[in-house]
């Protein structure tokens, strides 16, 4: 992704020597003395198995946790200087199966932040409206919903419009699509490509899903053992020879056609870029 | 002397004794409800005192009725013959079906909603009463709605410590080994308990979203 003049320069995340272990036990650490400059507008994509801490890494930008040693810059402040309510009102925060508010109806669902913040109803209702199509639902049919009467898809991309309300500067993103069969999945991260490179945002994403991080990444940051072993450009990601990034690669070529033939019906194998 | 023929001739009385029935379930729900939620809500985060509190409210509910009205009665204070007694014990009987049904209410809430709440910068008091209380209404009403139907059942054994209500038909009738008179506490206090039921009931299916 390029990088967008519209993008603020100072919206970054920094990590500094960031350690973070439950109870405060160095020993158990999740987080394992981590730096990492995550530069404005750009789609970084925090890999690894479960377990390898990148979700914890996430919830330490918005202090859904505070890292016991080092600190968090967001926009050139420790994170821990922000007020986290102030803070958190200018991140999105998209997680898997949404997170929706269930009493809530799609429009009070993405009208949330809005609503916090007092804008004027009018206003909020149009930005509703605005989100809805950007995401590729009609606000005529979604708006009044609830999240039960919706698919898991239709979910996510609620998911996403509520993040993006207040046109906060930064997007966390955690498995967003995990939880959706492959064909709502691979449709959700085409658009979700497509809609990040309008944006401009600065995007963290987790996942463990290698596609998924090659389709989306302008950057991968491949975390094992809640340390980073491997960060390179999509492109140059799978050239780099680290046990960790091989044991990934296998997980793309995993498919044999010996299992496939064995399907009935089964004829087409669908490449990676379709 | 029918049924039927006692109540017409005592509809006045049998009006005011189910009058004072309804005030004594009213009153006893209602300071029921002020401590039973917010003990529930208070509770939730913590797993030692919530065993306690609900250990305790257990313990009236397996002390009869009868016995719980007679053991209040030397009881300083709130104790003694009359209304303030039997509301007490009225209230001992509501506060395990509430203050259950508030601690369920609350930690079934899917987590993965709290924290988005969190996340999007919603504070605490705002998630607790945009999020948390109406996710948890229709459960805590449905408790309301059980220990409703209890306190009118219970209540007319109030009557056995003066204080009135519906149950002094009852008593009466047992003395007199009278049905009619037995009927004309009973059948009001049934159909009290049905209406109270199903009133709620309706209140609860209309705040249940999903």
């Amino acid at each position: 992704m390029e990088m967008n003049a519209k993008a603020p320069p100072e919206s970054t995340i920094l990590f500094h020597d960031v350690t973070y272990s439950v109870n405060g036990n160095a020993p158990h650490a999740i987080i394992d003395c981590i730096s990492l400059e995550i530069h404005a507008g750009e789609t970084l994509i925090l890999l690894g198995r479960s377990g390898s801490g990148k979700t914890t890494l996430l919830k330490l930008i918005n202090r859904l946790l505070m890292a016991q040693k080092g600190e968090v810059l967001v926009q050139g402040r420790s994170t821990g200087e922000w007020d986290p309510i102030r803070l958190r009102r200018g991140i999105g925060y998209v997680i898997q199966e949404g997170g929706l508010f269930p009493h809530f109806t799609v429009a009070q669902n993405i009208g949330l932040v809005p609503t916090l913040e007092k804008w004027e109803p009018d206003r909020i209702a149009q930005r509703v409206n605005e989100l809805l199509t950007l995401v590729g639902l009609d606000p005529g049919e979604f708006s009044a919903r609830h999240p039960h009467q919706l698919s898991g898809g239709q979910r996510q991309r609620v998911g996403v419009a509520r993040a993006l309300a207040a046109d906060p500067p930064i997007l966390l993103m955690d498995e967003p699509f995990g939880a959706l069969d492959p064909v709502t999945r691979a449709e959700l991260q085409r658009e979700f490509g497509k809609l990040a490179r309008r944006l401009a945002k600065t995007i963290v994403f987790v996942t463990h899903d290698l596609r998924e991080a090659l389709l989306l990444a302008s950057r991968i940051v491949l975390l094992q053992a809640g340390r980073i072993v491997a960060t390179g450009k999509p492109q140059e990601f799978l050239k780099i020879d680290h046990p960790e990034v091989k044991a990934f690669a296998a997980s793309l070529a995993s498919f044999s056609p010996i299992e496939a033939d064995a399907v009935p019906g089964y004829d087409a194998v669908p490449g990676a870029s379709a | 002397m029918s049924p039927w023929q006692f109540f017409l001739g005592h509809r006045a009385e049998i009006l005011e004794a189910t009058l004072a029935h309804l005030t004594l379930v009213f009153i006893a729900m209602t300071i029921a409800i002020m401590v039973a939620v917010p003990l529930g809500m208070f509770i939730v985060q913590r797993s030692a005192l919530r065993n306690i509190a609900l250990g305790f409210a257990s313990v009236f509910q397996t002390i009869p009725s009868l016995a719980l009205f007679g053991f209040l009665i030397p009881v300083p204070f709130i104790g003694g013959i009359g209304r303030r007694t039997a509301i007490v014990a009225l209230v001992l009987y509501a506060l395990l079906p509430i203050l259950r049904n508030t601690y369920v209410g609350l930690a079934g809430i899917d987590p993965a909603v709290l924290q988005a709440a969190e996340a999007m910068g919603m504070t605490d008091s705002q998630i607790l009463w945009r999020v948390r209380l109406p996710l948890a209404l229709p459960v805590i009403l449905a408790g309301i709605r059980t220990a409703t139907v209890i306190t009118i059942g219970v209540a007319t054994i109030a009557a056995a410590i003066g204080a009135g209500g519906l149950g002094t038909f009852i008593f009466r009738g047992v003395a007199m080994v009278s049905d009619a008179v037995i009927l004309a506490g009973a059948i009001p206090a049934a159909i009290l308990a049905i209406l109270a039921d199903l009133l709620l009931a309706r209140l609860e299916r209309r705040l249940r979203v999903a």
